[in-house]
């Protein structure tokens, strides 16, 4: 067994597996305070990925500028999508809920293919793209600068839901809605909230995973990749997201490694498999007890 | 509820046909589709035969996510499965469809009971992604496994003969199509005056109460995956007759996506409601190209917008239908009725 090729496929395992972590985070952020379950990820970063190359490319945006457009049209958006669709369903069925947000990445897909045409494009370089040499190992520059951008966002968003005012009462919103409520605290507001800054993490997520393989209206499938590091790491949990993400990433760039591409995706389903029946709250999941 | 209308006796309260005017509508549609074939334009009958195999697949998907309340997104793989379990029989051994129709539809069916074996663990979320993993699992096996399914070019397939008659035609196809389907629809309106569908709506309603009354949760909910799975491989098996070709293509993930938005825009829970979303769903597809038809000459790229408008419009009628008419196209129908049996009297 050749190590070098082992630390180095691990390496980018994890790389892939910090943007995973990225999107998780978007994912149960808005889980934990809303309860949605949100099939439309995947679709949210496809097309904020899109109007980031609108922005860059078209518009002719210096690449910073164009990222930060992308992420605040990614606010922007979660916060319509809270306020136009989320919001009425309060109260009604998970399945109708989990419907509403399908409905919302089909009409997402279909925008981007009416928009931007189905075929596949690539988003041009504007990270440095100097191969990264650690040791003997070599790291794609565009997977090691998106790892880096992931993780310091992440640090960022970790620190703002543990340390700010707004974090506090995101933390008590989830932890006990009622009491939230009667003690003041704007529960709806929290809820717009948490849709932004989902909408932000899906945003930038989608940039990063679009910058390093490639931009099509099906970019969205990534989002079976998500699904699978939350329930891995428990639908409520941030840490979770943080490790499953990693897990997972892990696990499908060492599949490609040695069985090779294609097996990628059914390795996902395997360790998911594997998850449901072993533990199917997840690792750091709260373990529901349902009462009548 | 109607008014004025109180059974003195159970059988008569859970009798299919209350009324005799609702017999004789019975009768009506009955004879409709009987006479349907010969009087409809060819284009009309490919049309109603897509209808009645789009019926099929929905009232499966409806007793699974409308009546049991276990969502699946794994149907595009049933469908598919009993497509090309079909296929492979006629193409490889020259099967005629009395045998490719069991054969179809058991193997979907035992496929169905594996895909909702997790059901008994999980549900909601999890359960809708471990069905959607079931749908993804199926497309890498029939792209990779080509020895059967011939990979991604797909096998064509031979008219169907059924008891040494050749269904040649969309005419012919016709009546095996819809006669399946309202023996289908049939069954499973009588289903729910069973116990095994009064079952199916205690689950749905509140599993843990129908558990502690009596109901044997794991049972049920393995039934209704099998019911709906047999259902959508019946869909599958005349799907591929029908169009004479299967190929991955045609069983993606959005296939699932379609059926869930039929059996939402229809109606969820009500057998009713399966059918309607069924015809509004056909329906949908054909008059947005009717439209692209008519703009075409103004403005020429039409035809190229056709596809992504269709999924934009997909998934609107799923949100809006969601929105604002969450029982769908089945209430909207009651009310009509209700309106119409009370006039003048009430508006």
């Amino acid at each position: 067994m050749d190590w070098v090729i082992f630390f180095e496929s691990s390496i980018a395992g994890l790389a892939t597996g910090a943007v995973y972590a990225l999107v998780a985070l978007g994912f149960v952020v808005i889980y934990k305070s809303t309860r949605v379950i949100n099939f439309a990820l995947g679709e949210i970063m496809m097309f904020c990925a899109y109007l980031f190359l609108t922005f860059y490319e078209i518009v002719g945006l210096p690449w910073w500028v164009a990222l930060i457009a992308a992420l605040v049209a990614g606010a922007l958006f979660g916060s319509i999508t809270e306020r136009l669709i989320i919001r009425p369903m309060l109260g009604e069925s998970q399945v109708s809920v989990v419907m509403i947000t399908i409905g919302l990445g089909s009409v997402l897909i279909g925008s981007a293919e009416l928009f931007w045409s189905g075929n596949p494009q690539i988003i041009p370089t504007y990270l440095p793209d100097e191969p990264i040499f650690i040791g003997e190992m070599y790291l794609a520059p565009k997977i090691a600068y998106s790892a880096i951008i992931a993780v310091a966002v992440l640090s960022a968003g970790l620190a703002y839901f543990r340390f700010s005012r707004a974090g506090v009462a995101f933390r008590a919103t989830a932890s006990e809605q009622k009491a939230a409520f009667s003690m003041g605290i704007n529960v709806p507001r929290v809820f717009n909230i948490a849709w932004i800054a989902g909408g932000m993490a899906m945003s930038l997520a989608g940039i990063l995973v679009a910058t390093s393989g490639g931009l099509s209206p099906q970019m969205g499938a990534v989002a079976l990749s998500i699904l699978v590091v939350v329930i891995l790491g428990g639908l409520d949990s941030i840490l979770g997201a943080l490790i499953g993400g990693l897990i997972v990433g892990w696990v499908e760039i060492m599949t490609a490694a040695y069985l090779g591409g294609e097996y990628r995706l059914m390795a996902t389903f395997v360790l998911l498999a594997l998850i449901l029946v072993v533990r199917p709250y997840g690792l750091f999941g709260t373990k529901t007890v349902e009462r009548l | 509820m109607r008014i004025g209308d109180a059974a003195i006796s159970y059988r008569r309260d859970e009798a299919l046909l209350r009324t005799p005017a609702q017999g004789f509508w019975a009768l009506a549609l009955l004879a409709g589709l009987a006479v349907f074939p010969f009087v409809a334009s060819p284009y009309f009958l490919f049309l109603a035969c897509l209808v009645g195999i789009t019926v099929i697949g929905t009232t499966g998907l409806n007793i699974l996510t409308g009546f049991t309340g276990q969502i699946s997104i794994g149907h595009s793989a049933f469908i598919g499965i009993g497509a090309y379990a079909a296929t492979w029989l006629a193409s490889s051994y020259g099967m005629p469809l009395e045998v490719t129709l069991p054969f179809g539809v058991l193997l979907a069916t035992i496929v169905g009971v594996i895909v909702g074996l997790p059901s008994l663990r999980i549900k909601g979320l999890y359960l809708a992604i471990a069905t959607m993993a079931a749908a993804v699992t199926f497309e890498f096996i029939v792209i990779h496994w080509t020895e059967v399914t011939g990979g991604n070019v797909g096998l064509a397939l031979k008219p169907a003969t059924l008891f040494t008659i050749d269904l040649n035609s969309n005419f012919r196809m016709y009546w095996i199509i819809m006669g399946l389907a309202v023996i289908l629809v049939f069954m499973a309106l009588n289903l729910f005056r069973t116990r095994v569908g009064r079952a199916f709506i205690a689950i749905r309603d509140r599993d843990i109460s129908a558990e502690v009354l009596g109901i044997n949760l794991h049972k049920y909910k393995l039934i209704s995956f099998a019911v709906s799975s047999a259902y959508a491989g019946c869909a599958g098996v005349l799907y591929a007759y029908f169009f004479k070709v299967v190929t991955p293509e045609q069983f993606p993930l959005a296939v699932s996506i379609f059926y869930l938005a039929a059996v939402i825009v229809g109606g969820m829970g009500s057998v009713l409601g399966g059918i309607l979303g069924a015809i509004f769903m056909t329906m949908v597809p054909e008059m947005l190209s009717l439209v692209t038809n008519l703009v075409t000459p103004i403005y020429p790229d039409a035809p190229s917008v056709l596809a992504p408008l269709r999924e934009i419009v997909f998934g609107a009628l799923i949100i809006g239908f969601l929105l604002f008419e969450p029982d769908g196209l089945a209430e909207i129908w009651r009310r009509i009725r209700r309106f119409f049996f009370l006039w003048p009297f009430k508006t």
